[in-house]
């Protein structure tokens, strides 16, 4: 524990315990959230089709996608409602700090987003025999619409954690307030990372489709309904997947300090090269001894590929630290003009000073890790401090290289799913086990690309203003512990119910009668496909 | 920049934005939430069951919007009521989020499987997530009331000093008890509108008309509680309703029957309270004389008046501290900024109403009774 100048108490029990409990909420939302994002455009897609041909296979065709998509739904919904609250629940002071500019994109997700996909997805399941067949389409579209708004909001929230543009720290309130709210909305991470997420649930979707049409193709069941639906997720994969990788997330990386140092990190690269920077495919990055062993580097690549140029210059982790270690003696600074203005709001020199050094505030902050009173810091303080601005390079290392080469893949899936279907060799059996076999992978490569989003930020909960160790709630370690507990339980469980849901969906099948009945496919109900595609 | 409304008014025009937003959610999950908690005991086979869920299957994922926009909007617009009153009632927070979280599932997954094992267990789950939010709800509101006991240090971090079982106080419980009480009647009055007419909409009248004489007892209870008891705080230093948001440069004191001032300064606001039973007798009448509009248009009323009196009887109060009332949250330091206020002002005035038309028509389209018949026909139905 460390005391404060002013009592502040900072337990670091606490702090980690709720970075465990976000990372665990949050990853475990975004397992449906992206299937979601894409599997409402895909339903947009096969109603279209619907609408245009009014052929009653395209209906039963988007009613049992429907299905799945309303089993997956609501565990989003039902996960997101902790999302919404948890910021203020364990994260108090950063509630405070930032909720000036955070809170904004949270609330306009509600009037914007939500409010229309939550309205319309029960007209969407229960409208079928209410509306005209092209109003039903418009209420399915805007469900789409309003997930994939609700991803923009949640990005400009995140992007500005990232990138805090647009704002300014008042020393009056002790927090950060926003002075052009265009630049938070325009900020390039975020637009970068809207485009770069969305696309990752559209794969994640086109594999779901994919994968269990081919389940159905092998087992030989449903064929007219598994090669439509194949055909569908052939088409909008491969254009989701180039774009994933294409319109990848690395626009952002040459903007701030945190994201040369998280670019830094994904490449494990210590020293800054003459450019252009080659890129290390493979090594083992050693944090003891600043170095990576053993590493195969593509020359000209990284640098080509990060800053567009040939001459551009891509920092190391090394140079980095020094430049931290600077602006935390800056913060020192900055912190001392704060407390000054604290004891004295009228004291004008107390404010001059601080205008200056404004901007490194955070990097002062940084030491309330390592000393109570940043003031007081030692040079050995300082240079610790500054070192903790580099994250865990071994994981970021892997888990870029692990989701990238899984977006690699996908392309090539769905390019040689997108072959065979044009073909019409629907029924290549070795391609069909590897689709099955694929499904869980665009579901790692998502959750690998927030771990390097999110660690690749610390200690940073919003970059250079706020380290994420001051922005936790006064909470106690049992408190944590409770709810870490209850939340894995509940949600285990509803992830056990919904797994076993939607495979008992498909069991039944596309032509399964709704409801309770519990008939085997090729029932009354009706096998009424036609044999081919 | 010079925005052409003042940061006072903002303030003003946003306290009364989060009672709309409250209120908004009381009225349309509130019935919901009634609802559920009604389920068990109005309907008894699974068709009876699967009648009552219906009446709300399709319409309650976006009237729970209105809670999650709260969230947002309280976010956004007072950030220190956010980060303060969601880390001090953590656990009972955690409570409500659990129950909720069963709410969605449950829905959906009820109808899946043939088992009545299985469909009793969801239907335990929405009893959960409705009784379980309105209480708590409730004793939250009653703990707002009290002063929740945290304390402000100079960096402006909360502190907060109380255990879970400390909320349950006797005041509190009376708060969530009519919390209780109030929606279960609004339930009950929504399944005359939405049900199909027979033994559950005896039963849910039987249970409704219980529920409201318990809201006028408790509601009359508490509001003697308030003017009686020691309740209150009030502000006595000099306030600057456009000054910057810094809970730490005002003089609170905690006074006793405080929370009865704003009715002796401005004699109209006592239109809350009369609401709040005049709404709920014209429920109980609706419900008596078989009158079911008039039921439902009662229960609404009576929703709007017993949670504007609350807020009425604390203006400028937000959320006041029992053990540091130097450090209580009102109106004028509590807020964002100016310009964050004025710029979600400007969206909502653009996105509210076009909510409430698209809500509207939504219903619409899915007005009419829901009915056991209707189960066999159509498939879609949970």
């Amino acid at each position: 524990m460390t005391k404060g100048v002013f009592g502040s108490m900072i337990d670091l029990a606490v702090v980690d315990l709720s970075r465990l409990q976000f990372a665990l909420t949050a990853l475990y939302h975004f397992l449906f959230v992206p299937l979601t994002l894409g599997l409402a455009f895909m339903l947009v897609i096969m109603e279209s089709i619907y609408v245009m041909t009014r052929r009653p296979i395209w209906r039963t065709i988007t009613k049992f996608w429907g299905t799945l998509f309303g089993i997956n739904f609501v565990l989003g919904v039902a996960t997101g409602l902790t999302m919404e609250f948890q910021f203020g629940m364990n994260w108090s002071y950063y509630s405070h700090y930032v909720g000036d500019i955070f809170g904004a994109p949270l609330a306009i997700e509600g009037l914007m987003a939500f409010f229309l996909e939550a309205t319309f997805v029960g007209l969407m399941f229960f409208g079928w025999d209410k509306l005209k067949p092209v109003t039903h389409l418009f209420v399915t579209f805007l469900v789409a619409l309003g997930t994939n708004l609700s991803a923009l909001w949640i990005l400009i929230a995140n992007g500005w954690m990232q990138n805090p543009v647009g704002s300014t720290f008042n020393p009056d309130t002790m927090r950060m307030e926003v002075t052009d709210f265009m630049a938070v909305l325009f900020n390039p991470v975020a637009q970068a990372k809207f485009v770069h997420t969305v696309s990752a649930g559209y794969v994640i979707a086109a594999v779901f489709v994919l994968g269990i049409s081919a389940f159905y193709l092998l087992k030989g069941r449903h064929k007219g309904f598994a090669k439509r639906s194949m055909t569908v997720a052939a088409a909008f994969g491969l254009a989701s997947s180039l774009s994933v990788v294409v319109l990848g997330d690395e626009s952002g990386y040459a903007l701030t300090d945190n994201q040369k140092m998280k670019l830094a990190a994904i490449e494990a690269m210590w020293e800054t090269e003459p450019a252009p920077a080659g890129l290390t495919a493979v090594g083992l990055p050693n944090m003891v001894d600043h170095r990576t062993d053993y590493e195969i580097k593509i020359p000209y690549v990284l640098g080509l590929i990060s800053t567009r140029s040939l001459d551009g210059q891509v920092e190391g982790i090394l140079p980095l630290v020094a430049v931290a270690e600077t602006r935390i003696e800056s913060g020192m600074l900055a912190y001392d003009a704060l407390e000054r203005i604290k004891a004295d709001p009228e004291d004008v020199t107390a404010r001059g000073d601080f205008e200056l050094r404004r901007n490194d505030l955070g990097y002062g902050l940084m030491l309330r890790r390592f000393v109570g009173d940043p003031r007081e810091a030692t040079p050995e303080q300082v240079r610790a401090a500054a070192w903790a601005t580099v994250p865990n390079v071994p994981v970021m290392f892997w888990s870029f290289r692990i989701m990238a080469g899984i977006g690699f893949l996908m392309i090539g899936l769905f390019a040689t799913a997108f072959i065979l279907c044009t073909l019409r060799k629907h029924e290549t059996k070795w391609f069909l086990r590897l689709a099955v076999l694929a499904i869980p992978l665009p579901w790692i490569a998502a959750e690998l690309g927030w771990i390097v989003a999110e660690v690749g930020r610390q200690p940073w909960a919003v970059e250079g203003v706020l380290p994420t160790f001051l922005g936790a709630s006064s909470l106690t370690v049992p408190q944590l512990w409770g709810t870490i507990i209850g939340f894995t339980v509940l949600y285990g469980a509803l992830a056990v119910v919904e797994v076993g849901l939607i495979l008992r969906t498909i069991k039944k099948g596309p032509f399964a009668g709704h409801g309770d009945s519990d008939s085997e496919p090729g029932s009354p109900s009706g096998e009424t496909e036609p044999a081919t595609a | 920049m010079e925005l052409p409304l003042d940061f006072a008014t903002l303030r003003v025009i946003w306290w009364g934005l989060l009672g709309v937003l409250l209120i908004a959610f009381a009225l349309t999950d509130g019935f919901d939430l009634g609802v559920g908690a009604l389920l068990p005991f109005v309907a008894r086979t699974d068709e009876e069951r699967r009648m009552v869920i219906n009446t709300i299957g399709a319409t309650w994922e976006g009237n729970q919007v209105w809670f999650i926009l709260g969230g947002g909007a309280i976010f956004a617009a007072w950030p220190f009521v956010y980060a303060v009153s969601f880390s001090g009632f953590y656990l009972a927070m955690f409570l409500v989020l659990s129950a909720l979280i069963l709410r969605p599932v449950a829905f959906k997954y009820r109808s899946k499987r043939p088992s009545p094992k299985w469909r009793s267990f969801w239907d335990w789950c929405l009893f959960i997530g409705g009784f379980v939010p309105a209480l708590v709800f409730g004793v939250a509101v009653g703990n707002v009331l009290i002063g929740a006991p945290f304390r402000l240090d100079s960096d402006l971090r909360s502190f907060y000093e109380g255990a879970l079982l400390g909320l349950f106080t006797p005041f509190a419980l009376l708060c969530g008890l009519l919390s209780v009480t109030m929606l279960v009647l609004h339930g009950a009055t929504w399944l005359g509108l939405k049900a199909e007419r027979g033994p559950v909409q005896k039963r849910a009248f039987a249970i409704g008309t219980v529920a409201g004489l318990l809201s006028l007892v408790l509601f009359a209870a508490g509001g003697a509680w308030v003017a009686f008891g020691d309740l209150g705080f009030r502000i006595v230093s000099e306030v600057d309703p456009n000054g910057f948001s810094n809970p730490l440069r005002s003089t609170v004191e905690a006074a006793g029957g405080a929370w009865m001032d704003n009715y002796a300064t401005y004699p109209w606001m006592l239109i809350a309270p009369a609401l709040g039973f005049l709404g709920t007798a014209a429920a109980l009448l609706g419900l008596w004389r078989k009158s079911e509009p008039v039921a439902f248009i009662g229960s609404s009323a009576a929703t709007v008046g017993i949670i504007s009196t609350v807020g009425l009887s604390m203006f400028p109060f937000i959320l006041p501290s029992s053990i540091d009332p130097g450090s209580s949250l009102t109106v004028w330091n509590a807020s964002s900024s100016h310009l964050t206020l004025f710029i979600m002002l400007g969206v909502t005035v653009v996105f509210l109403p076009l909510i409430l038309i698209y809500t509207a028509w939504v219903y619409k389209v899915l007005w009419g009774r829901s009915t056991t018949a209707a189960l066999k026909t159509n498939p879609d139905l949970y």
